[in-house]
């Protein structure tokens, strides 16, 4: 009975129920895309039985693969640049006061966050186009730049978080005790900082992995990574194949997170 | 001249001009970011700007020639055989369905975004970590592959449809695949999280004992929420919908799988013109058109969040 349970003030009447239709209904979806990748059929609507036959089949797609080890390279580099740019520009912009020109960092930082995808896409479409006839270059490193360019602020966001929490004295006793800035730098800053970063490296390889919109518009032919893969598939006729692949991508995705959680929680 | 200075004022030079040196020092560590930034996201933005206000080539690409042309068609199209001037409908009833979709798409997700919020942050300490967790997954796995997800219950013979039929409420399938129902909704799962994010920030930090007062005074649980609760999280009511509503406003992915080629949106619009429309610069038009809207949509926000924190702050 309700009315004899103590009086919470917390409690306001269908909210629990709702949250938990929220939270049902938030993963709902995702366990039927995980379910029907182990469908022995070739439906993603009639149940046949268990079979791991689509992962094989997923896993013997040359072109599977070959868009999968593209997304992967485009993601690391990408990931590894931003950070280090990040980073330097997080230790540009904490522990200090204010300057000229410290919110117009700020800004240009968390710019690619204000701007739909799809106006930053067809912007580097034109203008990696104007780029392609005078260099004649028409590699990968147009995605590159692309991605590294939206994932620095993802990956500044943790660092930068870390920073402002840290503790000055650390840093003083090291040059109180004759070290240079930079052997500070290297021996307590950045150990210290080492958790942020590896955060950081970690949101932006994941953002750069799920891009589709940019990648879509920037890329060459036969540049396809894995998301614009499927965004092509999706039009012709779809076997559970297609599942198989967004599985282990959501498995990725899912444990780089989790990683990231557990190391944001230590700190705390 | 130095020389002739006092002592302290010497001082104080040195110490400007190592100031100087530090801040110097800050700009040299934040310019590989600025630069990248620059060359790969804010520098293109004006090469748009100047190419909505060019002559289109016939194969794509433009031909550099000035012209207003693009922006007079975001609006309007001139009939081919008497010259006469009307609105452009297609482009009219895109904006208008981008606009709307996202406008209901934000209300919805707030709709059930405030009350997981609340839901969350009245939990105990130790178990919101986890529930946000569970928020924020989705968030960071893949949007095409979310959207897939959407697209496989809500199909003609997904789950949805057969759960249904099987308990006998429907006999035939109900179509929402290639509808803007099916966009909301696809929306709608996508971008949740960036509803409940913000809502949970400024919740957890309501201070009960203003909701106890209003209990002291009398109010019911309705009054309390709608008198005390909601103004004092408005914050985050404002910057979910606005998180929800400018992704919303420039969605490609979504309303490409779920609204089929029909059901087009702002974004599919601009994309068209430089795929098959072969039209550059009214897809510049477009975008900057497009990017005019969230602009406003930020002043908006920063407004009211600066007048709700001077209220409360």
């Amino acid at each position: 009975m309700v009315s004899s349970r103590t009086f919470s003030v917390k409690r306001q009447t269908g909210f629990g129920t709702i949250a938990l239709l929220c939270f049902v209904l938030l993963y709902v979806p995702i366990a039927t895309l995980v379910a029907y990748s182990f469908n022995a059929g070739p439906s993603i609507a009639i149940w046949e039985g268990f079979s791991w036959r689509w992962y094989i089949a997923a896993w013997n797609n040359q072109q599977i693969v070959e868009t999968s080890v593209r997304s992967f390279v485009i993601a690391s580099i990408a990931a590894v640049v931003a950070t280090t740019a990040a980073t330097m520009a997080a230790l540009a912009t904490t522990r200090t006061r204010p300057y000229r020109g410290l919110n117009f960092i700020y800004g240009f930082i968390n710019q690619p966050l204000m701007v739909p995808e799809i106006v930053t896409g067809i912007a580097l479409l034109i203008f990696f186009a104007i780029v392609k006839i005078w260099t004649g270059y028409t590699g990968l490193g147009y995605l590159i730049v692309a991605h590294t360019a939206f994932c620095i602020p993802f990956a500044y966001l943790p660092i930068r978080a870390r920073l402002e929490n840290m503790d000055l004295t650390l840093e003083r006793a090291a040059a109180d005790l004759y070290a240079t800035p930079w052997m500070t730098f290297r021996k307590v800053t950045l150990p210290l900082l080492w958790p942020g970063i590896i955060a950081g490296l970690m949101l932006a390889f994941v953002v750069s992995l799920d891009d589709v919109v940019i990648t879509e518009l920037v890329k060459s032919g036969g540049q396809d990574t894995l998301p614009t893969y499927m965004l092509g598939q999706l039009r012709r006729v779809v076997t559970p194949e297609i599942n198989a692949i967004s599985s282990v991508f959501l498995l990725i995705s899912i444990v780089i997170v989790t990683l990231f959680f557990f190391l944001n929680r230590k700190q705390t | 001249m130095a020389v002739d200075n006092p002592p302290l004022t010497r001082a104080a030079e040195v110490a400007a001009a190592a100031d100087r040196q530090e801040i110097r020092n800050r700009w040299f560590l934040a310019s590989p970011a600025l630069f990248i930034i620059f060359f790969a996201a804010i520098g293109p933005l004006f090469i748009v700007l100047v190419f909505s206000f060019l002559t289109p080539a016939d194969y794509g690409g433009v031909v550099w020639k000035p012209s207003g042309q693009a922006w007079f068609q975001v609006l309007f199209q001139k009939d081919i055989f008497d010259d006469t001037t009307t609105f452009a409908d297609a482009h009219l009833s895109i904006l208008w369905r981008s606009v709307k979709l996202s406008f209901f798409t934000t209300l919805i997700a707030l709709a059930f975004g405030f009350p997981t919020a609340y839901f969350i942050s009245t939990r105990p300490e130790k178990s919101r970590d986890i529930w946000l967790f569970l928020i924020t997954i989705p968030f960071w796995t893949n949007l095409l592959i979310r959207t897939f997800a959407v697209q496989e219950v809500i199909r003609n013979e997904g789950i949805f449809n057969t759960l249904l039929m099987k308990l006998g409420i429907i006999s035939s399938p109900i179509q929402i695949m290639f509808t803007d129902v099916a966009i909301m909704l696809g929306m709608l799962y996508v971008y949740l999280p960036l509803m409940v994010l913000p809502l949970y920030a400024s919740m957890e930090k309501l201070d009960f004992r203003l909701v106890e007062a209003g209990y002291d005074l009398y109010a019911n649980r309705f009054q309390v929420l709608r008198r005390v609760i909601i103004p004092l999280v408005k914050p985050g009511i404002i910057a979910g919908s606005i998180l929800v509503f400018i992704p919303s406003l420039g969605a490609y992915v979504t309303p490409r799988v779920l609204g089929g080629g029909k059901n087009m949106m702002l974004g599919n619009l601009i994309e068209l013109q430089f795929g098959q429309g072969r039209n550059w610069p009214l897809g510049a038009a477009l975008s900057i058109t497009l990017m005019a809207i969230v602009m406003i949509a930020l002043m908006i926000y920063v407004r009211s969040a600066g007048r709700s924190e001077m209220r409360h702050g």
